[in-house]
């Protein structure tokens, strides 16, 4: 019997780990956190479930249908709290996996082998830096995301919601659902981009049932809320000596430069943002799987990657949300299980897929970073987070180190070498650098791991 | 373009070698195949060792190399000032531990022998051991000091050496890779062709580290010197808890073999950073870089017998690289005869921070005819114990 | 102390209320629920940052979601746990990181 291991459980992973099952292989679900779902539908832990939860999502009983199926399935082993750590590339890649609490000090460690794997490990939100982005009170988009859904926990009570992207909206409904008071939404792009990317062609838009009517329903959710939503604007500094106290917001050209005379500033206890997405790219890179000029997981109509049996559905290979991520999914599971992307079995999924594509095309040209967004750094902003480098360093380091690659610059700055290893400030840290010749993504141990874990014997392999 | 000298390779030792030319006047030009210290200069821990190397030429190379360090290093920060990062020279000397009874009466035999060649020894009770290190298993069987021993960040260096050479007039050439030779009629190499044009020069240092022998070869000669794997595990920052550098006892038995089986041995110390490095593997893989499970199972299995409380702690990320070794490894540094031209300057393997000033310092009284403080006769390329490995000069 | 719980009893979604938990934080002992992580208790009880940098800045969540690396805290004596990916467990002793330069 094919053996297909899926590795990340939210939407596309549910869906990849259904379709394999459905063509007869033995699935194995694997996923760092104690609960299926991923990001998207992040929820209340099984202790505080909600008897409505329904309410805070969106696809609510889709999610469930697809995690009841697997959970009654006896041909699908699920295995929760197993972080993949390392991916060892060969004809068949080797798995490494760490079962137990999240970063606990006695997980064990089992080594997973498949006949084919599909990855489907997401994207977390880009925050671009900002003088004060350091701040206490400062988050992504995504926290304040998870913090209301998974915590129901408001990050503040006055609280700014900033950035780039259709993301806004569901990070602003959160938080007014747990309390917050969101005194503003600013978005980077402007009515041009805007305009560009998603009126050209409206008759897509509602070919995606999903997704507009999920952004529809943030859309009259903010008008009856009254949340002020402004385009062209963007949080430029966040001010305050221990905390956030108030941000500074300006107009924005089309570039992003901010428009003199144009800031404000306003009293906030938090600010959320959030321009776009970075895939987790690093297992991918580690199987050894190509990427295409956007810097996703390139995929072919399989799902399949450059790798022989290993597959890449979801936000990994570009942002298309949760519907793209479903039918992405159920096409990768389905293929990875010995399937053919014609197979009546995915029709509709492979036509979902494309509607959802062209869809996340638009939104790319619409929210697309602008390269103005350097000019909101002054020489002590903060831009690695962890090493706590600033923007001026990193020119002086370019400057003193003119025939230096990325390589070079990251060990002489501390750039992106503390413990996120690089995945806030990355893509940041190249664009200041201004160097394009090779990136940050690769990270072999792709989950800290423990001296004494890893000197422990392994687990029984299933 | 001409000049009097061409460097192939800036890693440390192109870098040092760049300086020390350009220092004695000559005209350098310095051929870099992708950006500068971004090979094996960046893969490693940044070690200025004397403790691992037995009587014979290497240590006295290394015992005048770690001076040249200790005596550069604030050369290095006056000539470029606060704004230049730091090469965190750190002189902490290493602690070599055995941990088995066979290992400690090899430890106190070799160390013994090593002090009569000019090493600073001092063997270590298991008290003084630990009072030099609070956080070393005691169930140690021998220990010895080794103050000679220093650090610098391998990368910040190289880039220093390379703004000292820029200074003195060398010119650096990044992204340019080598493609052929440019001979003259009498077969001398005049030399090279590249990715972008041509280079003239009086002569060719080739210190393109474990890809000397992939230039050599674009050159016309065989160059012995082979990759050798070694891998890094980097912990989470933490407040320092280890002092110096602490090996194994075994380390110095893996240096001096050429088993191609993966061999570990424990080098474990502390970053300026806070990060603690634990090292290091050596494999002969060729230039497979891919990661190995089983490599990095070994080397934490080690560190914890040298530190128990690093159990706890988290490993975020390994790094590798592939260090340059000749058969008989020692490095490979003066003239080839077989290509009047063409200088060697590499196959140091893991020591080749620690021996790039002295290695520069060799190469540059070679070119200019000048004296030495040390004797390089032991790593002239035509040396006895290569000769069966040049056999066959061109290929 | 801005950021705060939704009290479940006016809560949309209706939760269960679980049972209680309490766990030590640097010697003080701060309540919580079931289920809760480490950062949505701390969070809950009105407190935004508990690591300190090198350098001395506070730090609490940022990217919620295990990815950033700045919510860490020692739990039960094992250093560098992601106060946001980790459940509250009763009795567990939890120290706050950082400051040491």
């Amino acid at each position: 019997m094919t053996r297909v291991l899926v590795i990340g459980a939210g939407p596309a992973g549910l869906a990849a780990a259904v379709a394999a099952r459905d063509r007869g292989a033995e699935v194995v679900l694997v996923d760092a956190s104690d609960a299926e779902g991923g990001q998207f539908w992040r929820h209340l832990p099984a202790q505080r479930a909600g008897r409505r939860e329904s309410r805070l999502h969106h696809g609510w009983s889709r999610f469930t249908a697809l995690r009841e199926r697997l959970r009654a399935d006896p041909g699908c082993e699920i295995l929760l709290e197993t972080g993949v750590w390392a991916i060892e590339p060969g004809e068949r890649p080797v798995v490494h996996v760490l079962r137990g609490p999240a970063d606990g000090g006695s997980r064990s460690r089992r080594a997973l082998t498949a006949d084919a794997v599909v990855i489907a490990t997401g994207a977390y939100d880009r925050t671009l830096p900002f003088p004060g982005w350091q701040l206490p009170g400062v988050y992504s988009g995504g926290a304040a995301q998870a913090l209301a859904k998974g915590e129901r926990v408001a990050v503040g009570r006055r609280v700014v919601v900033a950035g780039a992207g259709p993301f806004l909206l569901p990070v602003a409904a959160s938080l007014s659902g747990v309390g917050a008071e969101v005194a503003g939404v600013f978005e980077a792009s402007g009515s041009r981009a805007l305009a560009a990317g998603w009126l050209p062609r409206p008759w897509e838009l509602t070919r995606v049932p999903g997704k507009a009517a999920e952004l529809a329903g943030y859309a009259v959710g903010q008008l009856r809320r009254r949340i002020p939503y402004r385009v062209g604007w963007g949080v430029i500094e966040a001010l305050g000596a221990a905390r956030v106290e108030a941000i500074t917001v300006a107009r924005l050209d089309d570039d992003w430069w901010p428009r003199p005379g144009t800031e404000r500033t306003l009293e906030v206890d938090a600010v959320c943002v959030s321009h776009g997405f970075t895939p987790r790219l690093e297992l991918a890179l580690a199987a050894g799987c190509a990427l295409g000029a956007d810097r996703f997981v390139a995929v072919d109509a399989a799902q399949a990657t450059s790798v022989p049996g290993v597959y890449a559905a979801g936000e990994l290979t570009g942002i298309g949300g949760a519907d793209a991520a479903l039918s992405e999914g159920a096409i990768a599971g389905h293929c990875a299980a010995g399937g053919h992307p014609d197979d009546r079995a995915v029709r509709r999924a492979v036509s979902a897929r494309r509607t959802a594509s062209r869809f996340a095309a638009r939104l790319e040209r619409a929210h697309a970073v602008h390269s103005g967004w350097t000019s909101w750094l002054s020489d002590d902003t903060i831009v690695c987070r962890c090493e706590e480098v600033t923007a001026g360093m990193l020119r002086e380091v370019r400057a003193a180190t003119p025939d230096a690659g990325l390589r070079s610059l990251r060990l002489t700055t501390r750039a992106g070498l503390g413990p996120c290893q690089g995945r806030m400030c990355g893509r940041a840290v190249e664009e200041v650098l201004g160097t394009s010749e090779a990136s940050m993504d690769r990270r072999p141990i792709a989950l800290p791991v423990r001296v004494g874990e890893l000197a422990d014997r392994e687990t029984d392999e299933t | 373009m001409h000049s009097d000298v061409l460097v192939v390779g800036a890693g440390i030792v192109g870098a040092a070698c760049a300086r020390a030319l350009a220092g004695a006047g000559l005209a350098v030009t310095l051929l870099e195949k992708g950006g500068t210290a971004s090979g094996t200069s960046a893969s490693g821990e940044g070690n200025v060792l004397v403790s691992d190397k037995g009587p014979g030429p290497e240590l006295d190379l290394a015992i005048h190399a770690a001076r040249l360090w200790r005596e550069t290093a604030p050369l290095l920060e006056d000539e470029l000032g606060p704004a230049f990062p730091s090469i965190e020279y750190e002189p902490k000397g290493g602690i070599v531990v055995a941990t088995s009874d066979d290992g400690a009466l090899a430890l106190v035999t070799f160390a013994a022998q090593q002090a009569r060649h000019g090493v600073q020894t001092q063997p270590l009770t298991a008290d003084q051991a630990l009072a030099l290190e609070p956080d070393l298993d005691p169930s140690l069987t021998a220990a010895v000091h080794y103050p000679q021993d220093a650090q610098v960040q391998p990368v910040v260096a190289t880039e220093a050496l390379l703004a000292s050479a820029r200074r003195a007039g060398a010119v650096v050439r990044a992204g340019e890779a080598v493609t052929g030779a440019v001979s003259d009629r009498t077969g001398r190499l005049v030399g090279v062709r590249t990715t972008r044009g041509e280079h003239h020069a009086g002569a060719v240092v080739l210190a393109a580290g474990p890809w000397s022998g992939e230039v050599g070869a674009l050159l016309g000669v065989s160059v012995p010197i082979r990759p050798r794997r070694g891998v890094l595990l980097v912990t989470t920052p933490m407040p320092r808890r280890i002092r110096h550098k602490v090996y194994d006892g075994d380390y110095v038995g893996a240096t001096q073999s050429s088993d191609a089986a993966l061999q570990t041995s424990t080098v474990v110390e502390s970053t300026a950073s806070g990060t603690v490095l634990i090292g290091s593997s050596r494999e002969q893989t060729g230039f497979d870089g891919r990661l190995r499970v089983e490599v990095m199972v070994e080397l934490a299995r080690k560190a914890l017998t040298l530190f128990p409380f690093l159990a706890r702690v988290p490993v975020m990320r390994s790094y590798g690289g592939f260090r340059p070794y000749a058969a008989d490894h020692l490095p490979l540094i003066g003239p080839d005869e077989r290509l009047p031209g063409l200088w060697h300057a590499s196959g140091h393997e893991g020591a080749g921070i620690g021996l790039a000033l002295a290695t520069a310092e060799l190469l540059a009284a070679g070119i200019a005819g000048a004296p030495t403080m040390i004797d390089g006769a032991a790593f002239l390329p035509s040396r006895p114990g290569l000769a069966a490995h040049l056999a066959g000069a061109a290929v | 102390m801005t950021p705060r719980m939704l009290p479940g009893d006016i809560d949309p979604a209706e939760p269960a209320i679980p049972p209680t938990v309490a766990v030590q934080v640097d010697g003080c002992r701060v309540e919580g629920l079931q289920g809760q992580t480490l950062a949505g208790m701390l969070l809950a009880a009105g407190r935004d940052s508990w690591r300190r940098t090198r350098r001395g800045h506070d730090r609490g969540v940022f990217c919620g979601i295990g990815v950033c690396f700045d919510c860490l805290v020692t739990v039960n004596g094992v250093p560098d746990v992601r106060a946001c990916q980790r459940r509250a467990h009763d009795g567990d002793i939890v120290e706050l990181q950082g400051g040491d330069e």
